[in-house]
């Protein structure tokens, strides 16, 4: 007996300890597997002794081993050997590796019961501290039932070292045995006014826990915690506790404001960034006050200035304060869209801000939100403007709005693009044909004054640009409306003067045709007749003007009943393009030689003669209008003899003149694909179709653009109600604006053509799960629209913190998937996807690619898109029954809002098939004019609707459990009626 | 709450792993590997939060050393973040009365803790215990382990 204990302690000089392994491993890098091999052999040979030295030092290099990856659970038995050992030494090292190898389905667990209360009750604090801190790694439901007691007596321990574990081991304790947490809880109550601060940290954080997963149960605690916070130093503790009062605050309101003292006077007065946090944190989520978002907004704006990226993934956020009651909160948040728009948000910020336009209340808001769209749209140069038909209608869309000051406003931005954006000329040419043609709803009312600025530059653009008309006959019958009379002088003058520039157009048409000298006649007579109403004006400019005109056509029609051909010489009084010309040109213009610019030209006025001279010179070298006065035609002809030779002159000056822009003759010509032919009717809200024209337009730029319009126009339509991805990739501008600034190079910027021939589309559906809440499916279709072979399509989307894509088991979070199947030339297919959605509150647009091979030419192609989760793709139509839905009702768990359609005027069973096809609804009942509607979220949230409608006015009062849920669906809603 | 704590090399090799939620043994190398990837990817002027998989990753660098946190989204980032740098400065106490010069330093740190992984698991339990932050006094925090020396020394 006594040789084998020699035996063994000599033995165990040999054996290694866990230094020597670790040294071992790092020695045999190459071989590590074998070595360790070699080791577990050593260790199950020592794990076989008597010994209990041994065995300890095996299990320690066993949790060496675990921890680098090796499966040791066959060493489970000797772990509880070890554990039971009675020197502290070596039981500290069992429960180690316990606490690191063991879990709930280790079934030696049942064996250690006995041996971890002997423990628990050991007279021995560090006995009884490592099995709690072991016990709170392996509980099991069994282990926490039958020690629950134990533990709970040690809660009162003499020694806070243990008071303070067994108090955070009991958190387990509730949570494998819930039954415990009752006879426990006073207990536990008692400890958050311990006089340890270790204990009463661990109380803090128990409760804590607790009260997140049901506050309710926890609110009578408050006072206490009230008082916790205001004596506690520890800023762990407080951050705890911070944290259960923004859990507590939204079912006890009038927390709230006892909260903002004690947090304000904690962000003035700590140091430690994470207290801040926290607190910053808790007011944000909890005291949600006015003045917060106020100062949020404003130090989001300082933010923006240096880092407008994090800004900009708030938009959502702020286009919400856009609805805030608090006016100044809403300009802050204009303020901070007006930094925060790029070419791909553009349209969808505007857009959100004139639907603002439209509830707007009060005109000094409604005025500041018109200036914010023009100064949104038109900053630097119009940088973020990628379709400026888009703009125009917007422009076009705000004339609507009632007394706003801003008339000059639009008028200028009108002007501007229609003079630096050559291709928009035709499409804005229209649009201010309608405008015209549609004045008296302008003027109509005395209150409107301010807008019908807009005329001046309506007049302006026809006039100038009357090439593009087309019908200009009517234009020019529009202008010369009596009505026109009761305008502005200012206006009036301009209307005079276009009306002449029309003249010389409708003239020109008129001659090229088969000479009708009638219809020319006719046309002359027309001005004759009406211009005496403007002669007789008291305003000076436009009595001038008009009497001038008067004159000249009066001369005209002489020439015409002779005969004679008069469009060519009428047209070239207003021949020569505008064009931009950058501000500072002149001063490109070299000074020629010998010329002083500060020297005098003439002497100082000394006589009023040559004074005269001076002024009939500028006057002549403009147009004929001081000459025209006078009835003798003796005068005209010789002035249009030299007007011509001074026309001459300028050209051969401008074609010299590197500075001068000139007007490049393909400019002319370009039209963009997507430019529509279709006619307007003004009183529309226009702008949606354009942002729709302008996503086909994105997509045709990598389409191929001879595809057939009408056809995707279609597909444009259908789409809308379930809004499919929209390409976002390359936003090549449809036209460019002239950007005339100092730098200004030679001529006006080409169109930018880059093509792809790109060819895939996609149309998809976004539709809840039944069986589970929290999954969406989206099917998509693709569409093979080029004529080569497509394969490997790869689709992926990038997962928001909300949603996410359903990727097989072992995918990684940004792998694609691959779409199973490949697309022959005009085949379409339909592929599904499956997301799991968490909140279904907010719609949600996720970004995502999909990348394919095209057959001949074996690369890779990218098309990227967007899917729009709607909150109505959320939503499943559910029947219900009518007593099922009085019942819901009454239950009183809902809450209320409402929407207000006006102008519809499609049949009432039309609206309500509407709102079923597009928003997922069924009608409950319906009588007359009234109909109650339901519709269930995939998360069990109940939609009810009562329609009514009365002359064209559609009221819809709903009602949902989740509010936000409620105001996103009826906003999508609202959108569907304001796209038909 | 805490979910895991790790502590890896340069080499992305854990020195320490303790873990206050069962994950299997043959997924941890997989999840620390990732975990470690992604930590080591970020530059040093780049903030030591991670988003991962369904929680959140704090880390901090010493030396050769991460010290790697899993937590869950409703715990406080900042918190944890000095937390980190508390237990930091008790092994710094511990072992520097040994070595006697700063010791989260020193290469040699790593080693340490390697060799002596038994009293390190004993400091962070006494510091985190069932995920949650039991103890911030440094001193407390050494006690039990300073009376184990002793116990050994009288040995």
């Amino acid at each position: 007996m006594a040789l084998k204990i020699v035996k063994g302690s000599i033995d165990r000089m040999f054996d290694k300890n866990l230094q020597d392994l670790v040294r071992g491993i790092r020695n045999h890098k190459e071989d590590e597997a074998k070595y360790i091999s070699t080791c577990i052999d050593e260790i199950k040979q020592e794990l076989k002794q008597d010994n209990i030295a041994v065995k300890s030092n095996a299990v320690c290099k066993l949790t060496y081993l675990q921890m680098l990856g090796y499966d040791v659970s066959w060493a489970a038995f000797n772990i509880v050997e070890v554990m039971s050992s009675s020197k502290f030494t070596y039981k500290r090292i069992g429960y180690l590796a316990a606490s690191q190898c063991f879990h709930e389905s280790t079934d030696v667990i049942m064996l250690t019961t006995n041996q971890i209360r002997k423990d628990l009750s050991s007279p021995n604090q560090y006995d009884t501290g490592v099995a709690l801190t072991g016990l709170s790694c392996f509980v099991t439901p069994d282990l926490a039932r039958d020690l629950a007691n134990d533990i709970m007596t040690l809660m009162s321990h003499t020694k806070p070292y243990i008071r303070k574990k067994a108090v955070l081991i009991m958190y387990k304790v509730f949570l494998k045995y819930p039954e415990s947490l009752r006879p426990a809880f006073p207990r536990m109550k008692e400890k958050l006014e311990d006089p340890d601060p270790g204990v009463q940290s661990a109380a803090v954080n128990v409760i804590c826990e607790l009260a997140r997963r049901n506050p309710k149960n926890y609110l009578s605690l408050a006072p206490l915690f009230f008082k916790l916070m205001t004596s506690s130093t520890n800023n762990w503790v407080l951050i705890k506790i911070i944290k259960l009062f923004g859990a507590l605050t939204p079912l006890e309101p009038r927390l709230g404001k006892k909260l903002i003292e004690p947090l304000t006077n904690l962000i003035h007065s700590t140091s430690a960034m994470s207290l801040l946090y926290e607190c910053v944190n808790t007011v944000i989520a909890v005291v949600w006050l006015s003045v917060l978002k106020y100062l949020g907004l404003l130090a989001m704006s300082k933010i923006l200035k240096t880092h407008p990226k994090s800004v900009q993934s708030h938009k959502d956020l702020i286009l919400q304060c856009l609805d805030d009651k608090d006016e100044s909160i809403r300009l802050r948040a204009l303020d901070l869209l007006y930094g925060m728009v790029s070419k791909k948000n553009l349209m969808e910020i505007v857009k959100k801000l004139m639907l603002h336009v439209d509830k707007a209340e009060g005109t000094t808001y409604r005025d500041e939100l018109l200036t914010k769209i023009i100064d949104i749209c038109s900053q630097s140069n119009y940088q973020y403007i990628t379709n400026f038909e888009w703009y125009i209608s917007i422009l076009v869309e705000l004339t609507r709005l009632e007394g706003t000051r801003h008339g000059h406003l639009i008028a200028s931005q009108m002007l501007d693009v229609a003079i630096r954006v050559k291709a928009i000329r035709a499409f804005a040419v229209a649009q201010m044909a309608t405008l015209l043609d549609n004045a008296h709803l302008l003027t109509g009312n005395t209150q409107h004054s301010g807008i019908c600025e807009v005329l001046y530059a309506a007049a302006w653009i026809c006039g100038e640009f009357s090439e593009h008309l087309e019908d200009p006959m009517a234009t020019l019958e529009a202008m010369l409306r009596p009505k026109v009379a009761t305008l502005p002088g200012h206006i009036q003058a301009v209307y005079v003067q276009n009306a002449a520039k029309l003249f010389s157009t409708v003239l020109c048409g008129q001659e090229g045709a088969p000479a009708d000298s009638k219809v020319a006649q006719e046309t002359s007579q027309l001005l004759i007749d009406r211009l005496p109403v403007f002669v007789q004006s008291d305003n000076l400019e436009v009595q001038e003007r008009a009497s001038c005109i008067l004159q000249l056509v009066k001369y005209i029609q002489k020439l015409q009943q002779k005969d004679v051909e008069v469009a060519e010489e009428v047209t070239a009084l207003f021949a020569g393009e505008l064009n931009p010309v950058a501000p500072k040109a002149q001063k490109k213009v070299p000074v020629p030689e010998g010329l002083d610019l500060d020297a005098w030209i003439n002497e100082p006025p000394s006589g009023s003669e040559s004074e005269d001279e001076g002024r009939k010179t500028k006057g002549k070298a403009v147009f004929a209008r001081e000459e025209s006065r006078h009835t003798k035609p003796r005068y005209t002809e010789v002035d249009e003899k030299e007007l011509a030779k001074r026309r001459e002159v300028r050209k051969a000056e401008q074609a010299n003149n590197p500075f001068y822009i000139k007007a490049s003759p393909s400019s002319q010509k370009v039209r963009t694909a997507s430019s529509p032919n279709r006619q307007l009717v003004l009183w529309m809200p226009m702008s949606d179709q354009y942002v729709k024209l302008e996503e086909e337009r994105r997509q045709k730029n990598k389409a191929d653009r001879k595809k057939d319009k009408k056809k995707r126009r279609e597909k444009g339509r259908q789409r809308r109600g379930d809004s499919g991805p929209e390409s976002e990739e390359d936003i090549t501008p449809a036209h460019m604006v002239d950007i005339v600034t100092e730098e200004m190079p030679e001529n006006a910027l080409p169109i930018n053509s880059s093509l792809t021939s790109r060819c895939i589309t996609d149309v998809c559906d976004i539709q809840g799960n039944l069986h589970d809440g929290s999954q969406v499916v989206v099917s998509v279709i693709f569409e093979n629209k080029c004529d080569s072979f497509i394969k490997s399509m790869e689709f992926n989307v990038m997962d928001s913190l909300n949603s996410k894509l359903q990727r097989p088991e072992g995918a990684g979070p940004h792998d694609s998937l691959t779409v199973p199947f490949h697309l022959p030339p005009g085949i379409s297919s339909e592929a599904r996807f499956i997301f799991s959605v968490q909140s279904i509150v907010m719609p949600q647009k996720l970004k995502g690619t999909l990348t394919f091979i095209v057959k001949d030419s074996s690369t890779h192609e990218k098309l990227d898109f967007k899917l729009h989760f709607t909150c109505t793709s959320y939503l499943i139509t559910t029947p219900c029954y009518s007593d099922a839905y009085a019942k819901l009702l009454e239950s009183g768990d809902l809450k209320g809002s409402s929407l207000k359609l006006e102008g519809i005027n499609q049949p009432f069973h039309h609206l309500l098939a509407r709102i079923c096809f597009h928003h997922h609804f069924s009608v409950v009942e319906r009588i007359d004019s009234c109909a109650s509607m339901y519709s269930r979220s995939i998360q069990g949230h109940h939609v009810c609707l009562l329609v009514k409608t009365a002359d064209q006015t559609v009221s819809i009062d709903a009602k949902c459990d989740e509010p936000g849920l409620l105001r996103n669906v009826l906003d999508e809603i609202k959108l569907t009626f304001s796209q038909c | 709450m805490i979910k895991f704590l790790l502590m890896v090399n340069k080499q992305g090799q854990t020195r320490l792993s303790k873990y206050y939620e069962q994950v299997d043994i043959e997924k941890r190398p997989s999840l620390e590997t990732d975990v470690v990837k992604r930590c080591l990817s970020r530059k040093k002027e780049e903030c030591s939060f991670v988003e991962y998989k369904d929680f959140r990753l704090v880390y901090r660098q010493y030396a050769a050393l991460f010290i790697v946190v899993g937590i869950s989204d409703t715990e406080n980032e900042l918190s944890i973040y000095e937390l980190v740098h508390n237990f930091v400065e008790v092994l710094d106490k511990y072992f520097s009365r040994v070595k006697s010069k700063l010791f989260f330093l020193s290469s040699q740190s790593e080693l340490d803790i390697m060799f002596n992984l038994d009293k390190v698991h004993i400091i962070i339990d006494e510091i985190i215990q069932n995920g949650h932050i039991v103890e911030t006094n440094k001193n407390r925090i050494l006690a039990p382990l300073l009376a184990l020396d002793k116990m050994a020394e009288a040995h």
